[in-house]
């Protein structure tokens, strides 16, 4: 009971000791703030982009078989599906045909690829949102240009919905004639072909058969895909917390220089406290409460606000970086996600700098010699 | 009581500006009496008395409080020994601005670890004693100089210390508020406590409520009288 | 390599940890060379002052390892997807041979942390500093294991790449496998519940002795560190199967995952509490006979069983629950 005595008024001379100093204190929360606010937006757009990618590739294909050529990725005949379908595990073989178009007005590269949406309407197209943006249209009809750069005017039969455009803006859905022949791609070849396979345990063996009956091809599993896009989104947010050490060490030694310069007038009061009996240990709680009470606020707002920055503000600072010069920018928002996890670690990140850094010279200011005072 | 043996106190021993405050002084402090170092500035009465109190500790020599020696023990422990034995009046009060003299009174036992609330009832009825009442949540930067005097001596007593302390109480104030002061001491040694002034001021150590004098001059005791 | 905000974390906290032992460590020798309480010199005085700053920067030290611990198998939880066959952190832990090292190491710094508390904390009930020397030699002893666990963990992360065929902890920990794992689970399941549960009374009984008599506390923390051991060896042995309803299913790591409600983390946790507040019994024994202890040692003492008992008691509890309620029956 004493002992929770002891820590509330001891908390409560802190609170107003703190307040007592507004300016100094207000700043310095200010910045820490803005720190967590960096680290913590950081993280959590990482966080969400890695989760809609999960997201968006599970409805990828299992197995995606290509055909190389001398290192590159070369056009697959469409009787390849034919043995693959052979293959036991194997559900389906479908052969897929898509490419890029180059969009010479806009400067934009548009994916098209050939649906079986459109397999009834020839002569039409569903564009992304993002190339219904860019390419303007005419009396409904879009302008492509052919292989052997005359122009096929193709309608628009629709544009697709904006809550996919993370996935679907810069595309364009045509049928398969009109594909190959904008293109001239020929009749017995395909881009890829993609497997749809029942069994999870079975993908390993069923790979390492694609890659002994067809040695031209190279089997691409999803799960694979899915740890890469999952390790690049780490490393790139590991990465951009790493360039934020140089915020980060500035930030600590902003907090070590405040800690260590004490005022004349607070150096001042921890005498008088030590000299009315205050005990080292008594002065140091006090220091503890006050960090506690700067961290634990600024860490608040911080995360608070990268929140709210990330999920409801569409991350606009981090916008430039992201955008590059990509034409075609997807309008979309994240979902929100909350992890212990990864608040523990901006804790780490930011909190235990900080604490680390006012450590010494909180001790410092603890250990002032009442004499001092007596003797004033 | 309290007992000095064979004290002494350097600062920056070993050093070039290496000063002696304190040289070979045994001294004992009697119950309920009130005792007074007299001397002027670098005297080391101030480094004695806060020997005395707990505040510091002897280079070498030992200090005791009621046969307990206290001075080979670490911070922690002094400082609670210090905090239920002594009560501490300053030169200048010392009292924290930017608080109200109710704050100012009760900071003393924080540490203890009394409940906020038990605490302000002992505040405020040290304010009452000092017919204060009405000052106790004032900001201490608008009191007189006479409240302030009285603040401070509320707050050495919050934690019912056997011992008051005071270094030069009287070295800012005005006749008037001298005498009320000495009475006030004399009424706490009526109350059983024991009380040791440091003072160079005459008003002090010929008042009638002082039952010792230890004069002291270049950090010795060169003259210790009592009076009946 | 695989890199993240979480393992920088888990980078920058050690080796900050790690950097706050060094520097206690060099105030730490110079109090061991130089103690004299008899003195009043400013030397002692200023080693007075020190060891109080070096006890305010241990303690956060500690508590920082305790929380980057949990950080860690979480982290390595989470990290099990980019290996192929892995599914929680047995199998990230396995990805190369620093894992297991670097958590294990982690695993006993945070014990001696506990320990090293529950001596500062006894040297500072005592007026005459009664533990000093036993603390900061103890600091000397955790100074490098710290960096090790530093070290360790840095070429675990760094050299960790991603799809790396590493082994399920359905490989790993089973009767096949290679290795002190496989040797234990071969063994008869009835022989390990016995052992496990007398073991326990052992340590419920001893540590009832401890608090009732004050006596026995030496044999009560070995009986502590050696049950903690079996604990977690029982966990692996009888106990997870029952929480995974799956005979073959005996991996400690997979229960501190959501599907089964997180619950390895209340049982590790109070094992861990438990094995810290039994060591930290034995640990002031030494010192309860000095006069400056009188009050105060066997007042720890008591609370430290207590705690300890207490720790087991839940320990024990979760897992009976567990065994009891499953829907496994073996």
């Amino acid at each position: 009971m004493s002992f929770l005595n002891r820590q509330s008024n001891i908390l409560d001379f802190t609170l107003s000791s703190l307040l007592r100093r507004k300016g100094k204190n207000l700043a310095l929360t200010i910045v820490y703030s803005f720190v967590v606010f960096l680290v913590a937006s950081v993280v959590f757009f990482v966080l969400s982009l890695k989760r809609e990618a999960t997201l968006a590739l599970r409805d990828s294909p299992e197995i995606i078989v290509q055909r190389m050529m001398a290192g590159r990725h070369d056009l697959i005949p469409v009787v390849y599906a034919e043995k693959l379908r052979g293959i036991r595990g194997v559900q389906r073989a479908k052969p897929r045909l898509w490419g890029y178009y180059y969009d010479p007005t806009s400067g934009a590269n548009y994916t098209v690829i050939a649906s079986d949406d459109l397999k009834e309407s020839p002569g039409e197209v569903a564009l992304g949102a993002g190339v219904a943006r860019t390419m303007g249209s005419f009396e409904g009809k879009v302008p492509f240009k052919a292989h052997d750069g005359s122009f096929v005017n193709l309608k628009v039969k629709g544009v697709m919905a904006s809550e996919s455009e993370l996935v679907s803006s810069d595309l364009v859905l045509m049928n398969e004639g009109d594909f190959r022949m904008l293109f001239n791609y020929p009749a017995e070849s395909a881009t890829d072909i993609v497997l749809s396979v029942r069994n999870q345990k079975e993908f390993a063996t069923i790979a390492a058969k694609i890659a002994h009956d067809l040695p031209d091809t190279r089997p691409i599993l999803r799960d694979e895909l899915l740890r890469t896009y999952d390790a690049v989104f780490d490393w790139r947010g590991g990465m951009v917390v790493v360039v934020l050490t140089g915020a980060l060490l500035a930030f600590v030694i902003l907090a070590w220089d405040k800690a260590t310069g004490l005022s004349a007038e607070e150096k001042r009061e921890i005498g008088v406290l030590k000299a009315i009996g205050w005990g080292t240990g008594d002065v140091l709680l006090m220091k503890f409460w006050e960090g506690a009470a700067v961290s634990l606020t600024s860490f608040f707002v911080g995360v608070l606000a990268a929140y709210v920055h990330v999920y409801f503000g569409s991350f606009v600072l981090f916008e430039p970086a992201l955008k590059g010069w990509s034409v075609l920018y997807p309008k979309f928002a994240l979902t929100p996600i909350l992890s212990a996890f990864h608040v523990g670690s901006i804790f780490v990140l930011t909190v235990v700098p900080y604490t680390v850094a006012t450590i010494v010279p909180s001790w410092r200011a603890a250990t002032i010699d009442p004499d001092a005072v007596m003797r004033a | 009581m309290l007992e000095a043996r064979q004290v002494h106190k350097v600062f920056n021993a070993g050093k070039p500006n290496e000063f002696v405050a304190v040289d070979d002084v045994s001294l004992t402090v009697e119950d309920r009496k009130l005792t007074v170092l007299k001397g002027p500035s670098g005297s080391g009465k101030t480094t004695l008395l806060s020997l005395l109190g707990c505040m510091a500790r002897p280079t070498s020599g030992r200090v005791a409080v009621d046969g307990r020696e206290v001075s080979g023990l670490p911070e922690k422990f002094l400082t609670e020994i210090r905090r239920k034995t002594f009560g501490f009046v300053f030169q200048q009060f010392h009292l924290i601005k930017g608080i109200t003299a109710l704050e100012n009174v009760m900071l003393p036992a924080y540490p203890i670890g009394g409940s906020h609330g038990t605490l302000k009832k002992r505040a405020l009825h040290l304010f009452e004693l000092f017919g204060m009442q009405q000052k106790a949540q004032s900001r201490v930067e608008w009191l007189s100089g006479g409240e302030a005097q009285r603040v401070a001596i509320a707050r050495a007593l919050i934690n019912d210390p056997a011992v008051i302390v005071a270094d030069e109480p009287t070295a800012h104030l005005d006749t008037k508020l001298s005498v009320e002061f000495m009475d006030v001491l004399g009424r706490l040694k009526a109350e059983g406590r024991t009380i040791i002034v440091a003072s160079h001021d005459p008003l002090v150590y010929e008042s009638k409520v002082v039952d010792r004098m230890v004069a002291m001059r270049d950090g010795r005791v060169v003259q210790a009288e009592g009076r009946s | 390599m695989i890199f993240s905000p979480a393992i920088v974390a888990l980078l920058a906290g050690s080796a900050l940890v790690t950097l706050m032992l060094v520097y206690s460590s060099c105030y730490g020798g110079q109090i061991l060379q130089h103690w004299d309480l008899a003195s009043g010199s400013e030397r002692q005085l200023e080693l007075e002052r020190r060891t109080s700053l070096i006890s305010t920067i241990i303690s956060y030290g500690m508590a920082f390892q305790a929380f980057l611990l949990v950080l860690f198998i979480y982290a390595a939880d989470r990290l099990a997807p980019f290996f192929t066959g892995a599914m929680c952190a047995a199998g990230s832990l396995h990805a190369n041979t620093w894992g297991y090292p670097a958590m294990l190491l982690k695993v006993l710094n945070v014990v001696l942390a506990g320990v090293w508390l529950v001596l500062n904390h006894t040297d500072s009930s005592a007026y005459d500093y009664p533990a000093i020397k036993a603390k900061y030699r103890l600091l000397m002893l955790m100074t490098p294991l710290a960096a090790a666990e530093t070290i360790a963990q840095a070429v675990y992360f760094l050299g960790l790449k991603p799809n790396i065929i590493t082994s399920c902890c359905g490989t790993l920990f089973t009767a096949e496998a290679a290795g002190a794992v496989g040797a234990l689970l071969a063994l008869p399941v009835d022989l390990m519940e016995w052992g496990f549960a007398g073991l326990l009374a052992l340590t419920l009984g001893l540590g009832t002795y401890v608090y009732r008599r004050e006596h026995g506390a030496e044999a009560f923390s070995l009986v502590s560190a050696i049950m903690f051991l079996v604990s977690v060896l029982a966990v692996i042995s009888f106990i997870s199967p029952y929480i995974y309803e799956l005979p073959t299913h005996h991996c400690p790591f997979c229960l501190l995952q959501k599907e089964y409600g997180y619950i390895g983390y209340p049982m590790y946790l109070s094992l861990l509490v438990a094995t810290v507040c039994g060591i930290g019994t034995g640990a002031i024994e030494p010192f309860k006979h000095r006069r400056s202890l009188k009050e105060a040692a066997p007042r720890i003492q008591k609370r430290l069983a207590l705690a300890s008992l207490v720790a087991f008691a839940v320990f024990a509890a979760i897992s009976v629950a567990e065994i009891a309620l499953s829907n496994l029956k073996m």
